[in-house]
């Protein structure tokens, strides 16, 4: 069993991490940005966020003012179990988000949408959000804390199968030009799109492939990993940099994930994961172990299972 | 060629102003309040006495919630600065400028050329526009000191009225000038010559949406 204040005091730490430390596969992936880049202004623009990250590093600051909606992803192994179960678990992360806005400090963005009611401290209906998944092996957690900016860079639309690949193509470089222009989408980004699932899913599906994947992964669908490639070059070559400068750099990755849909749509999203990607992640387990990457790893072959039965679970009840 | 690096003052004179180009990267000295629609609709609409005196402490008003804290013992801890999009705002900015003398509109993604020309430009305002817009970091390192916090109980700490002093806050990007020329805009016009050879060959959607637009030299502000 995980002690309950093993999770309240690693999700503390995890919400400091993700706060101030730019992850090192999207600083890479922005080095390799900055030393191609030509456009004189979006080069300077480039070469200043490099500086902030390494501010915030020796100062233990958070790299951006705005610090986004911190949000929760749990995956558990099918075998883990967690002291006082997941009612706790769920207090236990509420707590650390709002212990970690004040202690970082993070900005309070989390208010009423009606009354504008603020807590200060990020938490409240519905916040932080947890989502849940889970693998067949294990008896460890998962948690992983994402801070994404919440206003602009994402879009949703319902395609029909008639609108095809073109379709597909024309509104990922609208939702580039429209977000991108003036930097409201504070590329250059990781940009996630969703295909298929019903609408919600789609919109989750784009979401997680931009927060919960990394710069240089791939989908395990080899076709779709190609039309990653592809996408990534199409939305770099439109000539925008950052702040929607003159530039070459406007997606640092294109992740791309899909899910099972209505046979007459196609529906599709497209999200931006800024110049600030805040992720942050820990392995815990029962014998009070905690490992910290900045990898989710969220997307196994499990996650992407097709059929009915998953084999290995099958072979382990036979 | 790398841009020009100018320091400023929060209460700029007419001629420092005038010298001001697009493009150019400023650094600010002096006093800066954070104002945005919690503030602009307190002092406008509920007519709230405003508790600065204006301009005379500061002609810079930056579109910003920090991230900070107010410790126990009424100090402040104030760690990323970043602005916010400054679009959303058009609508109190005139009233705002004439009643305070603001000069300095500091935030993100900047105006419309529009708006520069109709109510910045008589004012003798000019934009500036955060880099990045992630680099709360290295603003955060210009804060010398947080002087106040107004109406933090009536607009809470996002919404609330910081008073900073800035010592080489910075950068920031000029992004109009007193001709109220548009950096943004100007930097649109030189992408949209490409925008038919990137969208060749893609096919408007089959379901459209009311309102929609296919002119992508348009923006959605």
């Amino acid at each position: 069993m995980i002690p309950i204040s093993l999770i309240q005091s690693t999700a503390e730490t995890l919400m400091d991490k993700a706060a101030i430390d730019i992850p090192d596969d999207y600083l890479t992936g922005l080095k390799r940005a900055a030393e191609t880049e030509d456009g004189d202004l979006s080069s300077f623009v480039l070469k200043a966020m490099l500086d902030n990250y390494e501010a915030a590093k020796e100062d233990r600051r958070a790299m951006c003012g705005d610090t986004g909606v911190p949000r929760w992803f749990v995956k558990m192994g099918n075998e883990a179990s967690v002291e006082g179960g997941m009612c706790a678990l769920e207090t236990a992360l509420r707590r650390a988000t709002a212990t970690a806005t004040n202690g970082v400090p993070l900005r309070p963005n989390r208010v009423h949408p009606l009354w504008r009611t603020d807590h200060n401290n990020n938490v409240g209906i519905g916040a932080p959000e947890i989502e849940y998944g889970f693998e067949p092996e294990g008896d460890w957690i998962d948690l992983i804390t994402v801070h994404k900016g919440g206003l602009f860079g994402t879009d949703y639309r319902m395609l029909f199968p008639s609108d095809g690949i073109q379709g597909i193509k024309r509104f990922y470089l609208d939702s580039l030009m429209a977000f991108g222009k003036r930097g409201l989408a504070c590329q250059p980004a990781i940009i996630g799109i969703g295909l298929g699932g019903s609408k919600d899913i789609c919109m989750t599906l784009g979401k997680r492939a931009s927060v919960l994947r990394t710069v240089g992964s791939r989908n395990s669908d080899p076709r779709i990993a190609e039309m990653e490639e592809e996408f990534k070059e199409l939305g770099n070559s439109i000539g925008m940099g950052a702040m929607g400068f003159v530039g070459k750099n406007m997606v640092v990755q294109c992740n791309i994930e899909v899910g099972y849909c209505h046979t007459g749509g196609m529906p599709m999203s497209v999200h931006a994961f800024c110049l600030s990607s805040r992720r942050a992640v820990a392995r815990l387990w029962p014998d009070g172990r905690v490992e910290y990457r900045t990898d989710p790893d969220w997307f196994t072959p499990y996650q992407r299972r097709e059929t009915v039965d998953w084999e290995p679970m099958h072979e382990a009840a036979e | 060629m790398s841009p020009r690096e100018i320091r400023l003052s929060t209460t700029p004179t007419d001629e420092d102003i005038a010298k001001l180009r697009l493009g150019d990267i400023v650094y600010l000295d002096g006093l800066m309040y954070t104002a945005r629609e919690g503030v602009y609709m307190r002092a406008l609409e509920e007519k709230a006495n405003i508790p600065m005196e204006l301009p005379s402490q500061s002609a810079a008003n930056f579109h910003c919630s920090p991230a900070a804290r107010i410790n126990a013992d009424g100090s402040f801890d104030m760690g990323a600065v970043t602005a916010t999009a400054s679009f959303r705002f058009a609508k109190w900015l005139p009233e705002w400028m004439e009643k305070t003398g603001a000069r300095l509109i500091i935030g993100k993604g900047g105006m419309t050329s529009k708006d520069y020309k109709s109510y910045f430009v008589p004012n003798g305002a000019i934009y500036l526009s955060t880099v990045g817009y992630g680099t709360g970091a290295l603003l955060g390192r210009g804060v010398e000191n947080v002087e106040a916090v107004h109406w933090n109980e009536e607009l809470g700490l996002a919404q609330a009225m910081w008073v900073i002093k800035c010592n080489k806050m910075g950068p920031f990007i000029v992004a109009s000038d007193l001709n109220g020329d548009c950096l943004f805009e100007r930097e649109n016009a030189k992408i949209a010559q490409n925008i038919e050879r990137v969208y060749e060959g893609t096919k408007p959607a089959v379901l459209k949406r009311y309102g929609e637009s296919d002119d992508r030299s348009d923006e959605v502000i």
